[in-house]
């Protein structure tokens, strides 16, 4: 194991010390979880939906994780803000947002496909929770991104699992 | 996690990243900093001036020979290591200054005692045991070494990062070779019962070499290589604020351990190439400021640790304290989970505010890598990720913790807005 620099750009540390668009949304239209703290990487994405134009009016997050973790989700709130739901699904990649941030470490770039993974794991839910019937440019497979925070959250189900009794507090 | 993605598209996105010049905006950051207190004595230290001016001469005024050659700045170098093997080897306890080899460090030293001692007596077995919480440099050691077709024993500890004894016994048999415990473990401070592994193993089989990283002891605890009975002890530089690079092996007379690098002799058998005088004198006089006024140097460093363990505590709840409480923990070491932040950000975080600590996670692909002591003592991933080190030293101050104190439950506080509900859910 080894450690690697992390000399983040200056637009990662602005919106990890000034986050944008942070924290609870109380009337948002979708509420969308990925990652898990096991892996050092959660977000929460609440977006408040123009029904009758399927446009994102308003994004807002909140997550647990590193600074790239928080640039990143803070980025795509800004990104998506008056897209269409399928503007949104179709432009927002994770090489895009690492794009728009300015670039990060490569190790690091599983923050931008968190992101993304939650924002698409938030349109779909939208479409469920209000039964209205999927549209055609949504696939009926997982993207890429989708699938890496399901790959995440899997593994969070060995890793949470306390390995030995709990020391004491 | 495979991007499948050109390489000319990920440089592009990695060129924010390449840039030195992230690092100077990172610096500029910092530029209204006030007071600066370094906490990350675990991985790096300062070097003090009262050492850096006992060092300065050695690179051009006196002693910058190489002391196997026969002029007077290769003598002068010859005198002044011998008398520091003399100094060190009579702090670590050892019978005479040849048993002392001085390395670049303690993962050099650490290397020398394991690949050397297991090829010293791969005729006599083919066995290691070490604990499940030794260092990085132990443990891919070990990993090294079965390739060559060493097979290793890991024996586990407890909540607070003891060594199971038992199970100690119970693993040593005729084909055991050689057996590595820390004295102290560097993370979660737990002061090992070393003299106890000593008389276990040699009961079971006097052949058996004992190895102990003593890097965190030396300086923290009394420590005497005869009376333990070890047969190898690894001491390091850094560790008591000496110059980094530097380090030294102690290796019981009569045990003629396999050279594991070649090269020019020096005078050291055992780590050729030309001896690094000014660290060496660097090294020694950071010894002598340890052990000169030993019992006032770690009240002092166990004093300001508990002033910034409780002072954390009081401000702050859901934390947890990692390694045990009392005299069976290393002065200097506060290790702490704190529930709700993530550890990388909260470094970041601190940084800003001067303060400089390290954390128990280290970012590999998409998996935070958490700190493998940490899991053993039974915390889980989560608990691991939002876990910060510090370590004091005889050169902080009642000041320096009191500035912690007033910064780090902001910082806290300010990581954990950003989470908010997440993982509540």
């Amino acid at each position: 194991m080894s450690r690697i620099p992390l000399p983040y750009n200056p637009k990662v540390m602005d919106l990890f010390r000034n986050p944008k668009n942070l924290g609870k949304m109380e009337d948002a239209t979708v509420v969308a979880v990925a990652g898990n703290p096991a892996c050092g990487d959660m977000i929460t994405f609440y977006l408040k939906i123009d029904e009758a134009n399927q446009t994102i009016e308003k994004a807002q997050f909140e997550s647990y994780g590193c600074a790239a973790n928080i640039a990143t989700s803070s980025i795509v709130t800004e990104m998506i803000k008056g897209l269409t739901l399928e503007q949104t699904w179709t432009d927002i990649t994770w090489k895009k947002v690492t794009e728009e941030i300015g670039g990060l470490p490569s190790v690091k770039f599983h923050c931008g496909v968190l992101a993304v993974g939650a924002i698409k794991r938030a349109i779909r839910q939208y479409f469920t929770q209000k039964g209205i019937a999927t549209p055609c440019w949504l696939p009926h497979d997982f993207t890429f991104e989708e699938k890496q925070a399901l790959e995440e959250e899997e593994l969070a189900k060995t890793l949470s699992k306390r390995q030995k009794p709990e020391a004491e507090k | 996690m495979h991007y499948k993605s050109d390489e000319l598209s990920i440089h592009k996105l990695m060129v924010g990243y390449c840039m030195v010049e992230n690092v100077k905006e990172l610096l500029k950051l910092h530029k209204d900093i006030t007071h600066e207190v370094y906490l990350d004595n675990e991985n790096s230290s300062f070097v003090p001036q009262e050492i850096l001016e006992v060092m300065l001469p050695y690179w051009n005024k006196k002693a910058y020979g190489n002391p196997t050659l026969t002029h007077k700045p290769g003598w002068e170098a010859f005198e002044t290591i011998m008398n520091a093997s003399g100094k060190i080897s009579r702090y670590m306890g050892a019978k005479n200054l040849e048993e002392l080899t001085f390395t670049p460090g303690e993962t050099e030293a650490n290397n020398t005692a394991i690949q050397g001692a297991a090829f010293l007596q791969k005729d006599k077995g083919k066995k290691i045991v070490i604990s499940e919480i030794e260092p990085i440099n132990i443990l891919q050691t070990v990993e090294l070494m079965s390739k060559f077709g060493f097979s290793t024993t890991k024996i586990p500890v407890n909540s607070e990062g003891f060594i199971n004894l038992e199970k100690l016994n119970k693993a040593i048999d005729n084909e055991t070779i050689l057996v590595s415990i820390a004295s102290i473990n560097s993370e979660i401070g737990t002061i090992q019962p070393i003299k106890e592994a000593v008389d276990i193993v040699k009961a079971k089989n006097p052949q058996t070499l004992f190895h102990t990283d003593a890097s965190d002891a030396y300086g923290r605890i009394p420590l005497n290589v005869q009376n333990l009975g070890v047969d190898m002890a690894t001491v390091s530089s850094f560790k008591i604020q000496g110059p980094r690079g530097m380090g030294a092996l102690y290796v019981k007379d009569g045990i003629n351990l396999e050279r594991i690098i070649e090269g020019s002799i020096g005078t050291q058998k055992l780590w050729p190439g030309i001896e690094n005088t000014p660290l060496i004198v660097g090294f020694t006089k950071a010894s002598e400021l340890a052990f000169e006024n030993f019992d006032a140097n770690t009240s002092k460093m166990r004093r300001l640790r508990d002033k910034l363990a409780n002072g954390i505590f009081d401000e702050l709840t859901d934390l947890r304290f990692n390694g045990p409480k009392g005299d069976k923990r290393s002065p200097d070491n506060a290790n702490i989970s704190i529930l709700r932040a993530e550890g990388e950000a909260l470094t970041i975080e601190l940084s800003l505010s001067g303060v400089y600590v390290s954390s128990g996670s280290a970012c590999s692909r998409r998996l935070l890598q958490p700190s493998h002591v940490l899991l053993a003592i039974g915390r889980i991933f989560e608990e691991a990720h939002g876990s910060i080190l510090m370590k004091t030293t005889r050169y902080h101050t009642e000041d320096d913790i009191s500035y912690v104190l007033s910064v780090l439950p902001t910082a806290v506080n300010r990581i954990r807005g950003i989470v908010g509900s997440t993982g509540v859910h």
